[in-house]
């Protein structure tokens, strides 16, 4: 220890924690049945700014509690807060504030103020840390509000099988709010599992969202986001990202969102975005583009997806690279001619071409775009004869003597082997 | 008329082929089930084969049996039996030997690797398919003498069916693709049993959400015990409309 005023701090500290103790005590209001405050809206009144409200275990009736100065609410053996669908339960209108550990419960759908187990009003630094939400109308919403955390969070909702969207809220909703951390959340049951509307700057890492009626993730006009190590499963529609750009997307898994309408990711209008070492696995449509330009997607998993990929045309200059497109049932479809996006090095498992050189780059260019779903594309009646001998027959006469399918849209180097993301570093090395 | 439906029965069992078909569709069947996986990718590379071979193995061997067994009849004849009930008799009795075999070929390993609703309707539309194939090479036999012919004439029908039809049909689809066609295009699907068995299959499995608009059309038609009747309904149509013609013509026919 070098440091002198170090060690004076830590000698500091000790002496208030020995004298303070019992100012430290004071320090903390406690709630329970027989403490001094039984309810958590009375603790929450009489506290001043910067000390802790602690919830004993216990179920309290409570709603409309308004956190209006800078508070820790803390929750220890599982403290539940009941709202007994008479409306919201937390408004936080302060700056600094925490709560953490508590389980809020029952609020009533309400089409006109859209009440949420925890609101925060115009304030930055919230934390709202390991709470359980289940039963609302929208879980935690935050407005306007900067540089906020939610972690560790579950909310649960209801079984959406055949309710209406408008019924049912958000989990976690957030609008106007940069800066914002979400991280290991668990949501589902709701309309949307994680929704951000002009939400910029901000992380989205380790959540679950599965079982929700729209969409896993739902984001619009959020730039410069990053969205890592995520898991999207079985939602109504997949994952929706819209007119947004710089956005990173990285080692998330969409899986399961099977429907006639569901799709893993849905990206309109995105450009300069990142798309690495993502899995999507048996969804209807693994990713489905509309006006996305100079997308970058490296190192991602295609498996078991009717189509692995849908490229409208409308998408420029995005750029396919070392994926892997394994048991899907289309590749590539689009609906045009012209292509302005690249494929290289991709390894696909309809490829037939072969390898003389060995090099493990087939010498056959690959055209993942096979007739049948271009005619799909156009025709979509046609659809009704997959399977059938003839379509079988005409791809591969189109495979051999392509007249048909978009010229552009090639694979010139396709890879022999699938590409095991974490041990063939050095082949991507030398392929770049 | 059971007596002569067992003689063909055993006549057929003799001559070994139906007992090769049974082992093929077995080891077939079995093959599938191990490679797919999960039993539902079993059925889905199953309904492929089954829709392209079932067909040709059910109208070749119908048509040179009916050849075959061509002076038996004529015996026949000569007997006081009515013509109509010969004819019956040797129909009955290809097509139920037949449709044993491929019960036995595909039904057996169905059970095993993993029974299902999409499974029966499996089996169901390869049963109905030899029926109606079967009932197919006896019009193109009963319509001319010439073994050569009558084999060609059911080929071609094979051909037609199972081929070109679907071809016929998208090249009509393309060149009106500005048009809405969901219901001509179910009205041609039900003008082909072939498209029909595979359509009802299917639908019953994971991939229909593939379909879109057109696949939930049809799923709202053809998804119910009543859609699912009708269309083996209008299988029924076709096994026996062939076989009403071509009883007709047998029985009107100078042997």
């Amino acid at each position: 220890m070098k440091d002198p005023t170090k060690q004076i701090f830590i000698l500091a500290y000790v002496l208030a924690l020995m004298l303070g103790s019992q100012v430290a005590f004071g320090t903390t209001l406690k709630v329970c049945p027989t403490c001094p405050y039984t309810s958590v809206k009375e603790a929450v009144a009489s506290a001043k700014p910067g000390e802790t409200v602690l919830v004993e275990g216990g179920v309290y009736q409570e709603h409309g509690i308004e956190i209006n100065k800078p508070l820790t609410l803390l929750g220890r053996n599982n403290p539940v807060i009941d709202g007994n669908f008479k409306g919201q339960i937390l408004t936080i209108t302060s700056d600094n504030v925490t709560v953490e550990g508590l389980t809020l419960q029952n609020i009533a759908t309400s089409y006109r103020q859209d009440d949420a187990a925890i609101r925060v009003v115009q304030r930055s630094n919230v934390r709202i840390l390991n709470n359980t939400i289940l039963h609302t109308y929208f879980g935690i919403y935050l407005q306007n509000s900067d540089n906020c955390v939610i972690k560790g969070n579950v909310v649960a909702g209801q079984d959406v099988t055949g309710k209406n969207e408008s019924a049912l809220g958000n989990a976690i909703h957030l609008w106007y709010c940069d800066k914002a951390v979400i991280s290991n959340n668990k949501v589902s049951g709701h309309r949307d599992g994680i929704y951000l509307e002009f939400v910029k700057d901000s992380e989205v890492k380790d959540n679950l969202s599965e079982h929700n009626l729209r969409y896993g993730l739902h984001f619009m006009f959020s730039d410069r986001n990053t969205y890592t190590h995520n898991t999207f499963r079985k939602n109504g529609a997949g994952v929706a990202v819209m007119y947004t750009r710089d956005i990173r997307m990285e080692y998330n898994t969409f899986e399961d969102n099977w429907g006639a309408a569901a799709y893993g990711l849905l990206l309109k209008d995105i450009s300069n975005s990142v798309i690495h070492n993502n899995t999507f696995r048996r969804n209807t449509t693994g990713i489905y583009m509309e006006s996305s330009s100079r997308l970058d997607l490296q190192r991602n998993d295609f498996d078991r997806n009717g189509w692995a990929v849908r490229l409208l045309s409308s998408c420029t200059d995005d750029v396919f690279k070392f994926n892997n497109f394994t048991g899907n049932s289309f590749d590539v479809s689009t609906n045009g001619d012209s292509q302005l996006n690249r494929f290289e090095n991709n390894y696909w498992d309809k490829y037939t071409g072969y390898d003389l050189d060995k090099d493990r780059v087939g010498d056959v260019p690959y055209r993942p775009v096979s007739l049948y779903s271009m005619l799909v594309e156009r025709v979509p009646p046609s659809v009704m004869f997959m399977r059938s001998f003839m379509v079988d027959l005409l791809d591969s006469i189109e495979k051999v003597l392509p007249s048909f399918i978009p010229e552009n849209l090639v694979d010139e180097q396709p890879l022999m082997k699938k590409i095991e993301h974490d041990n063939d570093r050095k082949l991507a090395q030398v392929l770049r | 008329m059971n007596k002569i439906i067992k003689y063909v029965f055993y006549d057929i069992i003799r001559n070994k082929i139906v007992l090769a078909y049974t082992l093929f569709l077995l080891l077939l069947s079995f093959g599938l089930f191990n490679l797919g996986g999960s039993p539902d990718k079993g059925i889905l590379s199953l309904l492929n084969l089954v829709l392209l071979t079932v067909p040709l193995i059910s109208i070749v061997f119908a048509t040179t049996h009916f050849y075959n067994s061509y002076e038996f009849m004529e015996l026949l004849v000569a007997q006081p039996i009515n013509r109509k009930k010969i004819f019956m008799s040797e129909y009955l009795g290809v097509a139920c030997s037949l449709s044993g075999a491929f019960i036995l070929g595909v039904g057996v390993p169905m059970l095993i690797f993993g029974a299902s609703i999409t499974g029966l309707y499996l089996l169901l539309t390869g049963v109905f398919i030899t029926f109606i194939f079967v009932a197919l090479a006896f019009l193109a036999s009963v319509i001319t003498r010439d073994k050569a012919k009558g084999i060609g004439i059911a080929l071609l029908l094979w051909f037609y069916f199972a081929l070109i039809y679907d071809g016929i049909v998208l090249f009509i689809l393309y060149a009106f693709a500005d048009y809405p066609l969901e219901s001509a295009t179910l009205a041609m699907t039900a003008l082909n049993p072939v498209d029909l068995g595979r359509i009802i299959v299917l639908l019953n499995l994971d991939v229909s959400a593939l379909m879109g608009y057109t696949g939930a059309l049809y799923k709202s038609i053809l998804g119910s015990l009543w859609g699912i009747g009708l269309a083996f309904g209008l299988m029924l149509v076709w096994a026996v409309v062939p076989l009403a013609s071509s009883g007709r013509i047998f029985s009107k026919r100078d042997l």
